[in-house]
């Protein structure tokens, strides 16, 4: 998987945690605020939603209900959305998304029910 | 299921004088008379629902709710232009009676759909899906499967997912097979099972296509390599060939956050603006010799370019998340002549028939914009709720629309 990842996003995930990592103390790591939260919530249904499907059924890009991320950890889930899979239509999100966002995003998407 | 709540027309029509309504005073006004030229439809897509608009008043008239997931929902007309027929991404077709603001029938066919076509003598309906990959051709007037074409490919009994469906003069449709690379041809045989003519190779990843306004040529966008791919039915023997190879230069293309759509892509006089993917650029091509003569710097990745019927100009909407402007390019000169700002999340633009005005849907702001095509400036704004897809019935003239 990592071969498959643009190599740019990679960095600029990188370059974001470490930045959070300076600016933040460790225990502020994680919560994400109630208004980024919709508009996580909206990003997820449109944004990703045009490839995914609104309702997450799948479209270009592959199912992403809750039975279909079953075999995922949340780890893979999370550089898959910060760094992309190269060489698909799958594209990185690092340069909008934080990696504690995309944990909240993976999280939301476990419990399903979306939109 | 259906609402017709809001239904302004029936106002309008109950307000139009008819030499006809000379009945007695108690009796019920008949509704007026009425075309369907100047009428068309928005897709509220979170919501499941159309908005009728018409372009003269350039008002609501209506809004049929019940259509399902009309997440990058798309539409087309009947000959007669009284019916559109609207592909959900849930499988759904749904056959909408433009005139009375009525949904007339509607089916599940497949469980998530990409769009569809209308042959050309009105009769079949296809519709392009993605699970279970593969194209199914319906009746137009009672919704009746006709035909079941799977895209298998590769013998393992693997479908492809199709894309880039359009209609082609004599009763035919062409799609790509986006995990297969090939480009196919479908149609009823006269004993009316399907009849497929397959093009293999066609390059990687085609992600979307469209038949020239002439109905010639079918041409490919591929997503997998930099180029796209033609196919010339005029010649005996047609077949796919590779145009604007290596237009990319070998420099690495941007993360692409929205696909193209490539239907309605502008044809404007001798020349075609095309959307080079990954890149904030519109290729021009000259239609007789299929190369490049140009190129156009844009605010971001070209989501739809589409000409204005005269070809003076090229409207321009943009990939998240640079997809809160529009551009206007200047077909001769092919420069932006203006940048406009209407919000965030423009999804779709559409001209009038003739072009005077072009009607745009802003998603987050939840509304829909009229401009004046030659001044430019907005001149009418109505609300919608989450508007994505704008048609005009008068689709139903054009091929490949
Ligand atoms: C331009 C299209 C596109 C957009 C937009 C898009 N994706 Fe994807 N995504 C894909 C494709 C295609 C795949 C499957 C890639 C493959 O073949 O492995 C994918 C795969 C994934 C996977 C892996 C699923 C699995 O089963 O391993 C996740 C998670 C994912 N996307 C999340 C997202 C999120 C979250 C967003 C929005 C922030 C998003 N995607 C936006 C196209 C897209």
């Amino acid at each position: 998987m990592p071969s498959r990842r643009w190599p740019e996003a990679g960095l600029a995930a990188a370059l974001l945690l470490l930045g959070l990592a300076i600016l933040l103390p460790a225990s502020a790591a994680g919560p994400v605020s109630p208004a980024r939260q919709a508009e996580l919530r909206h990003l997820l249904i449109h944004d990703c939603g045009s490839c995914h499907g609104m309702t997450m059924r799948g479209g270009l890009g592959s199912p992403l209900l809750p039975s279909a991320l079953e075999g995922r950890s949340d780890a893979l889930l999370v550089e898959v959305i910060l760094g992309g899979i190269r060489g698909t239509a799958m594209p990185p999100w690092a340069g909008e998304i934080t990696e504690d966002e995309a944990r909240w995003m993976v999280r939301l998407l476990r419990q399903g029910g979306l939109p | 299921m259906i609402a017709r709540r809001g239904l302004l027309g029936a106002a309008a029509l109950a307000a139009g004088t008819l030499p006809l309504r000379a009945g007695t005073a108690a009796a019920a006004p008949a509704p007026a008379l009425r075309g369907s030229g100047d009428l068309g439809l928005v897709i509220e897509r979170a919501s499941g629902s159309i908005l009728l608009i018409e372009t003269s008043g350039r008002t609501a008239i209506g809004r049929v709710e019940g259509l399902g997931d009309l997440s990058h929902a798309a539409a087309v007309f009947s000959r007669d232009m009284r019916y559109a027929y609207i592909f959900g991404r849930d499988g759904g077709l749904s056959k909408i009676d433009m005139l009375r603001g009525a949904l007339v029938a509607r089916i599940v066919q497949a469980g998530n759909s990409i769009g569809g076509a209308i042959s050309d003598d009105g009769a079949l309906i296809a519709v392009g899906n993605y699970q279970p990959g593969g194209v199914k051709l319906f009746d137009s007037a009672s919704l009746a499967l006709k035909a079941d074409i799977p895209a298998s490919f590769g013998g393992a009994g693997a479908r492809s997912k199709v894309v880039g469906l359009a209609d082609l003069p004599g009763r035919r449709f062409a799609y790509s097979l986006f995990d297969a690379g090939e480009i196919w041809v479908a149609g009823l045989g006269a004993n009316g099972t399907p009849e497929v003519q397959r093009f293999a190779d066609v390059g990687r990843q085609p992600y979307d296509g469209f038949v020239t306004p002439d109905g010639r040529h079918y041409v490919a966008g591929l997503f997998g390599e930099d180029g796209l791919a033609r196919i010339d039915f005029w010649q005996a023997e047609p077949r796919s060939q590779r145009i604007l190879e290596g237009y990319g230069r070998g420099e690495e293309p941007l993360p692409v956050y929205k696909m193209p759509h490539l239907r309605g892509w502008a044809a404007a006089g001798e020349k075609l603006f095309l959307p080079a993917i990954g890149r904030h650029e519109l290729l021009v091509v000259d239609r007789r010799s299929w190369t490049e003569i140009g190129r156009v710097a844009t605010h971001g990745q070209p989501v739809f370019a589409v000409a204005r019927p005269d070809g003076r100009h090229v409207w321009v909407n943009f990939a998240h998340p640079r997809n809160d402007v529009v551009q206007v390019v200047d077909t001769l000169s092919h420069e932006v002549v203006r940048s406009i700002t209407p919000g965030r999340a423009v999804m779709h633009m559409e001209f009038t028939p003739r072009g005077e005005q072009l009607w745009l849907s802003v998603r987050d702001a939840n509304r829909v914009d009229v401009h004046d095509t030659r001044s430019l400036e907005r001149i009418a704004t109505l609300p919608a709720q989450a508007p994505s897809g704008i048609f005009m019935a008068a689709r139903a003239v054009r091929i490949g629309f």
